[in-house]
């Protein structure tokens, strides 16, 4: 290379047709490069049997007692069923000034219509909570924390809800998340409806309307 | 192409072989002479400088203990904590080769931690440098992605809740966050695709990826020359060695004397690796948590989940960064746009486009979430280092010629990343039991921890600037022994 005669080489004139021509093949390698990435981008994204898999799940509550929760798999997820006791439904009131979204008006995980009240059920049965137990912050399944009173890691005046383990969000027992928590919503309320008094249909509200 | 050499028909065997090869593959000797044999260190190093063969020497560990692995673990939901278990009770050797690669995944860390602060102390990110580091760092990155889903493999509860916490990280991003979340997982939930696609990331593209890096890292470092505790430049020094004329004076060939050296540093690095293998494999719930014990189960989050002690000084700026912290970084910047008011000797167009940027930061601050915040805290905690060889304005590369309080300062920084390595590894909320003392929580001294964090590196250019270095000798210190 470097013993070559310098001399001898001249640098040929820019030809630009050539240059337009490389450009264009360029471009149109580029869009098929382009082309060719979809089918792999795109199969990161849930299989056709993992949507399918959202299929709405029936529960028999008739042996849920006041005071007791169930836990069932809904999507792959938790959703709880709490029958609440007189005592437990009556402090959810007066809490509002405490919560970061007491009518649970926040988009980002919607209530259904029929649950946008202060004990987020519906009205057939309004003891009766049904929520995703999955925390809006980062994902961790809540624990209950029925008791009442102080405890480590709640407030002394604790009137009874859940608590996220992961990062310390607290919700009151409608699942309404306190002011001031990592996380910001309350828990997500599943699209639900009552097939008969005893029997829970998670996943599709559209029986009843 | 060079000269093909002619041989004595009568020379040793060795020469004839080594004629051979030089005559068809000359590059293998060229190389060899450039990376190792003429490969000229400076003759200074001290016990610092071992992480970084040591770093290899684990990434060696972990590739091969990994290959066994594979041979009897299943990505399946259904299957892959029974086949851990397999692995442990039932494969002959199993245990062993499983212990060396979860022990190898802490020391790792440790290795590459050291072998960064090495990096920090003597100031070996500063100019001609800058790639070795950012490649360092890049490496850095990768690593931390290959051990996050390597740790969900075993399919244990803290493995999946985890995995689901950091993968629901991205859902806090705006606008795309939760279709990201989506493509991640590739279900609704983590489930047996995310375990495919992270079994897949693990053994195959991250470490692809990984390798090519630290080639990069170690083809860069070869072209400008390793840094030396002294800072000293010696390829400007005099030349001449009794290896080389042109070789710096203050060099010595890389093999044999580093890489004979390296193997005291590989010996005891070694005793302690294995003490840890086989005497306290778990490291009482640090290295291989408890919970993880558990097989995953989608609708029970354990009590308390912390991620391994590697990430948590990352994971408590991220829970450090609640609303308050974001009214405290609303203030700061304030406060950072008035002093650039006062003080800056600027152009006022300059400073005008300052508080803009501040204002539009403040109100950014407070339209997204805390949550996203948290999320950015924690991704800046990492990308911020890569900066690091334009943050340090310092006179003196090497912290030996700085001014003494600078040390000080590397001791406040050192002590705040510990500390909140270990508030991220502690349950949220008071840390001590004392009623008087709740308003003290984990929380609180993560958030002062992470502005120290932050403050280290982003007033850099300021504080490094400050005192009087000392006077920097022109040949390295070294004394024979």
């Amino acid at each position: 290379m470097s013993d070559a005669p310098a001399s001898t080489f001249t640098p040929a004139p820019m030809d630009s047709s050539k240059r337009t021509w490389l450009i264009a093949s360029s471009c149109a390698g580029a869009a098929g490069a382009a082309a060719l990435a979809t089918p792999f981008v795109t199969s990161f994204a849930p299989s056709e049997r993992a949507k399918a898999a959202g299929a709405a799940v029936e529960v028999d509550i008739a042996s849920l007692k006041p005071g007791e929760k169930l836990t069932v798999e809904w999507r792959g997820k938790p959703v709880w069923i709490m029958r609440r006791t007189p005592e437990q439904m009556a402090t959810l009131k007066g809490l509002d000034g405490q919560l970061a979204d007491p009518n649970s008006e926040r988009t980002a995980f919607p209530t259904p219509d029929y649950a946008r009240n202060e004990a987020r059920a519906r009205q057939e049965h309004p003891e009766l909570l049904v929520v995703v137990g999955i925390c809006t912050h980062l994902g961790c399944s809540p624990v209950d924390k029925f008791q009442t009173g102080a405890q480590p890691s709640l407030p002394d005046d604790w009137k009874g809800g859940f608590f996220c383990p992961c990062h310390g969000s607290t919700f009151d027992l409608a699942g309404r998340v306190f002011k001031n928590k990592p996380a910001p919503d309350n828990l997500e309320v599943p699209p639900y409806a009552y097939l008969s008094d005893a029997r829970l249909l998670i996943g599709e509200d559209k029986k009843q309307g | 192409m060079a000269e093909f050499k002619e041989i004595s028909p009568n020379a040793p065997l060795g020469a004839k072989l080594h004629n051979w090869f030089d005559n068809r593959f000359p590059t293998l000797f060229a190389e060899y002479r450039k990376h190792m044999s003429e490969y000229y260190a400076p003759k200074n190093f001290n016990f610092w400088y071992f992480f970084g063969s040591l770093a290899m020497l684990v990434l060696a560990i972990q590739i091969v203990t990994g290959i066994f692995l594979v041979m009897h673990y299943k990505p399946d939901a259904a299957k892959a904590f029974e086949s851990v278990e397999y692995i442990m009770r039932d494969v002959p050797g199993g245990w062993f080769i499983r212990y060396m690669h979860s022990t190898g995944a802490s020391a790792f860390f440790v290795v590459v931690y050291l072998h960064m602060f090495r990096g920090l102390m003597y100031g070996s990110y500063r100019k001609p440098r800058e790639l070795v580091w950012i490649f360092g760092c890049a490496i850095f990155l990768a690593l931390m992605a290959e051990a996050f889903m390597g740790y969900l493999l075993p399919w244990g509860q803290m493995s999946y809740w985890g995995a689901q916490v950091i993968v629901n990280l991205f859902s806090a991003i705006p606008f795309i966050g939760p279709d990201l979340a989506l493509l991640i997982r590739g279900d609704y939930v983590v489930g047996d695709a995310t375990l495919n696609r992270f079994f897949s990331f693990h053994v195959i593209a991250v470490p692809l990826v990984l390798i090519g890096l630290v080639v990069a890292h170690l083809l860069a470092l070869h072209d400008v020359g390793s840094n030396n505790p002294d800072g000293i430049e010696i390829k400007k020094g005099p030349k001449g060695n009794r290896w080389s004329p042109d070789a710096p004076a203050d060099g010595i060939p890389f093999h044999p004397y580093y890489s004979v050296h390296d193997i005291v540093g590989v010996s005891v690095f070694l005793m302690a690796f294995f003490a840890v293998v086989f005497f306290a494999p778990e490291m009482g719930g640090y290295f291989l948590e408890y919970n993880n014990f558990i097989p995953a189960d989608p609708l029970v989050t354990p009590a308390h989940i912390a991620p391994v002690w590697y990430f948590t000084p990352f994971y408590s700026m991220l829970r450090a960064t609640t609303d308050l912290m974001v009214n405290v970084l609303c203030v700061i910047i304030a406060l950072a746009v008035v002093l650039g008011f006062v003080k800056c000797r600027c152009a006022t167009a300059f400073k005008i486009g300052a508080a803009v940027a501040g204002l539009v930061a403040i109100a950014l601050l407070k339209t997204f979430d805390a949550k996203f915040w948290g999320v950015v805290v924690m991704g800046g905690a990492v990308i911020i280092l890569f900066f690091l060889p334009w943050l340090d304005r310092s006179p003196a590369r090497s912290i030996r010629y700085r001014p003494d309080w600078h040390k000080w300062v590397y001791a406040v920084f050192v002590i705040w990343f510990l500390i909140l390595m270990v508030l991220g590894i502690m349950v949220p909320g008071p840390i001590f039991g004392t009623p008087s003392l709740a308003w003290l929580t984990n929380e609180l001294v993560a958030m002062v921890g992470t502005l120290f964090y932050f403050g280290f590196f982003l007033l850099m250019p300021w504080w490094s600037q400050l005192g009087t270095p000392k006077p920097v000798p022109d040949r390295v210190t070294f004394k024979p022994h």
